[in-house]
């Protein structure tokens, strides 16, 4: 994924910087719980809520059952209307791919089309070192890519910043930012908007994602907020589309699901302001869909782990995540944060750095992303299921072993409560090591005089 | 009505208060409670912190230990949601497993329980017994019941507390902001008590709100439907100020 994210320390350390971030705290806090509400009261119209959700799910998962099938099938048919496909192994083959289609347009500069795959692969710096500039045009990514920051929502990518930051950014770093601008959302948004007109109108060469594809008639599938997406799909000669396998609808029939489960999950609307829809090579476009696998495969292949590519990108687990909302989209290290980064991040990644190996264990297991998810991702059941394959520190290893050990017979954990209860008046107030992060904030309760199981065989249970 | 209680290595220990009420509880509705000693700990923190072959060694013997009993009551969310939805995926079956709301209202059919506590109490819906569990309005139907209780609503009740089991300590930033807000919702109530029908919880939150001074209690519900007016007052050592 995105290079910038390399190298950064484990999940704990980026969220104990951001949880004192009282700012970040205050906008995440705002954000999440607003869309919270929507999504709840857009979900409540819907009567057969529970059919569609798993309606989704089932179309997926046959979906991936025969994921091969499928994408011969997309192939065949955007080949036959036109357009050009082709297949990336890794976000090295696929920059690579993408590079070279638009240098051989001659052109130097792209707009883009909000897109987490073209992220996930990091191509605007692959492009940058081709000389290619890309620009987002996205309202929230164009904040993020003039602040030289990194996103931190699915949906949001600026959550992280207000319109006060978002203003002096627009100032300093967008050169045909107004002198009097102020930070009244509408202002900003006008701003930014005459900034993309002229670049929609400049450039020759657009590059996207697709929310779906849809495998019998080869049509993909664009769903927005802001009108930037249809701009970039059908002003530009060039369109290039870089599609993760998953993305795959066998039909029409199927996609109908997902029109009415995304919008609802994501940004709490019944339904999104622009939906675009595109076969092929349209009239004076060159159109290319590059497929990128990156990892995905290896998901497939693993039984509890594939559920993951069911995931629309709705960032719904976010917004209910209550450690999404106290840690931040950073602390994940990852152009996928949140829920479904930690179970994501790990599988497409490995677990080979401190911070992907830390993924996992950044959920309290709560529940709330589980029943959130659109198309019923057990977030929960895949983030245990990851656990077990991370690497385990030595102290907590032997720990784990020592507790094992004691429970493994009644008469060692009688013996262990009869000394804890012994030594009761002696036990230190603040617990040494690791332990410590325990008592740092909290009191600890008071070893009993006697366990329950001794005070059982005492008296049969008390007086009757 | 014969039941086998599996109290939980927490209780065991930590909260033999809890147990000695739940049996007292369930007596009292006319129980037979049978406690197999050889019982330890349901292995949930083994699996839930990716340890899944000690796991399943503890879901075996849990398995073993419970084999010739027909229904075990858990006075855990947790602890039931872990035996119930995650042994089967280790490929342990076990004889019918309830958690203690559950047991009174669903088995038992009673949701007055005789009990009197004369206090203003919040209810925090713990995360396993909320969407694990599903158990729904049952413990607030039965606090309702209880004679002298008023029961008042937690705001964003729904919201994980932030424990998590190992979380705690491996997140302790994050497990931190989340129990602040918890315990700013539970005093923003003007509860006296803070009630759960899990004790993990629990000793987190209580750890909190006894390290903050705020006066707040917490007590298992299973202390609370126990109590009756001849009882001294309900609490675990730490809630009623003597924690350390
Ligand atoms: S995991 Fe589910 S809830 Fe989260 S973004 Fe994906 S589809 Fe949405």
């Amino acid at each position: 994924m995105s290079g910038t994210f390399l190298g950064m320390p484990a999940f704990p350390a980026n969220a104990a910087r951001a949880v004192q971030d009282s700012q970040l705290r205050h906008n995440l806090r705002k954000a999440t719980h607003t869309i919270r509400a929507k999504r709840l009261s857009t979900i409540a119209e819907v009567p057969d809520w529970r059919e569609l959700r798993e309606a989704a799910k089932a179309v997926k998962d046959a979906t991936l059952r025969d994921l091969d099938r499928h994408l011969l099938c997309l192939e065949e048919q955007v080949t036959a209307t036109g357009g050009h496909v082709h297949w990336a192994r890794d976000a090295a083959e696929a920059c690579r791919i993408v590079a070279g289609l638009v240098r051989a347009t001659g052109e130097t500069e792209v707009v883009k089309v909000k897109s987490m795959a073209t992220q996930e692969i990091g191509l605007n710096e692959a492009l940058a070192e081709h000389g290619i500039e890309a620009y987002e045009t996205d309202l929230a990514e164009l904040i993020v890519q003039l602040g030289d920051d990194r996103p931190s929502h699915i949906l949001v990518p600026a959550i992280h910043r207000n319109r006060a930051e978002i203003r002096e950014i627009f100032l300093r770093s967008m050169p045909d930012a107004p002198p009097g601008l102020t930070d009244e959302p509408a202002a900003l948004a006008e701003a930014a908007r005459l900034h993309l007109r002229q670049r929609f109108l400049a450039s020759k060469v657009a590059i996207s994602g697709a929310n779906f594809a849809v495998a019998e008639t080869g049509t993909l599938v664009v769903l927005e907020s802001e009108g930037n997406g249809r701009m970039c799909l059908t002003l530009p000669e060039t369109l290039i589309s870089v599609v993760g396998i998953e993305k795959i609808v066998p039909t029409w029939r199927d996609l109908e699901i997902f029109l009415q489960v995304l919008p609802r999950s994501s940004t709490g609307e019944r339904m999104n302001p622009y939906t675009s829809t595109w076969t092929g090579a349209t009239e004076g476009q060159t159109f290319h869909l590059v497929l990128l696998d990156n990892g995905r495969t290896d998901v497939l292949a693993d039984e509890i782990g594939r559920q993951a590519l069911r995931c629309i990108r709705c960032s719904a687990c976010l917004n209910v995540c209550p450690v999404y909302e106290r840690a931040g989209g950073h602390a994940y290290g990852s152009v996928y944060p949140g829920p479904i980064g930690a179970i994501l991040t790990p599988q497409m990644r490995g677990m080979g750095s401190p911070l992907d190996a830390s993924l996992p264990y950044a959920s309290t297991l709560c529940g709330a992303c589980y029943d959130a998810c659109p198309v019923a991702i057990d977030i929960p059941e895949v983030l245990v299921h990851l656990r077990a394959r991370a690497p385990h520190p030595p102290a907590e290893r032997a720990a784990m072993g020592a507790a094992a050990w004691t429970f493994s017979r009644a008469v060692r954990l009688t013996r262990a409560q009869r000394l804890a209860s012994r030594l009761r008046r002696l036990l230190p107030r603040r617990l040494p090591g690791p332990l410590s992060a325990w008592t740092d904030t909290r009191d600890l309760p008071e070893v009993p005089a006697e366990s329950f199981r001794d005070w059982w065989s005492r008296t049969q249970g008390g007086p009757r | 009505m014969r039941v086998a209680l599996f109290i939980t290595c927490v209780n065991d220990t930590l909260y033999p208060g809890t147990g000695r009420a739940v049996v007292s509880l369930l007596r009292r509705l006319g129980c037979e409670v049978d406690f197999p000693e050889a019982q330890t700990c349901c292995g949930q923190m083994h699996l839930n912190t990716g340890y899944q072959d000690e796991a399943r060694r503890l879901a075996r013997r849990f398995r073993a230990v419970f084999a010739r009993h027909e229904i075990v009551v858990v006075p855990s969310g947790s602890c039931a949601a872990t035996i119930r939805e995650h042994y089967p995926r280790l490929g342990v079956e076990t004889p019918r497993v309830v958690e203690l709301t559950e047991f009174l209202v669903d088995v038992l059919g009673v949701t007055d329980v005789g009990a009197y506590f004369p206090h203003r109490v919040t209810y925090h819906p713990t995360c396993h017994s909320l969407r694990g569990l599903r158990l729904g309005d049952r413990p607030e139907t039965l606090l309702r019941a209880v004679r002298g209780l008023e029961l008042v609503p937690l705001p964003g009740a729904e919201e994980c507390c932030g424990f998590g089991g190992t979380f705690a300590v491996k997140n302790p930033a994050v497990s931190a902001a989340m129990c602040a807000d918890k315990c700013r919702a539970v005093l923003d109530t003007g509860a006296e008590v803070l009630c759960a029908a899990d004790n993990s919880c629990l000793t987190h939150l209580g750890g909190a709100l006894h390290r903050q001074r705020t006066g707040v209690r917490v007590v298992h519900i299973a202390e609370i439907l126990a109590s009756t007016e001849q009882d001294k007052p309900a609490g675990t050592p730490i809630a009623s100020g003597r924690g350390r």
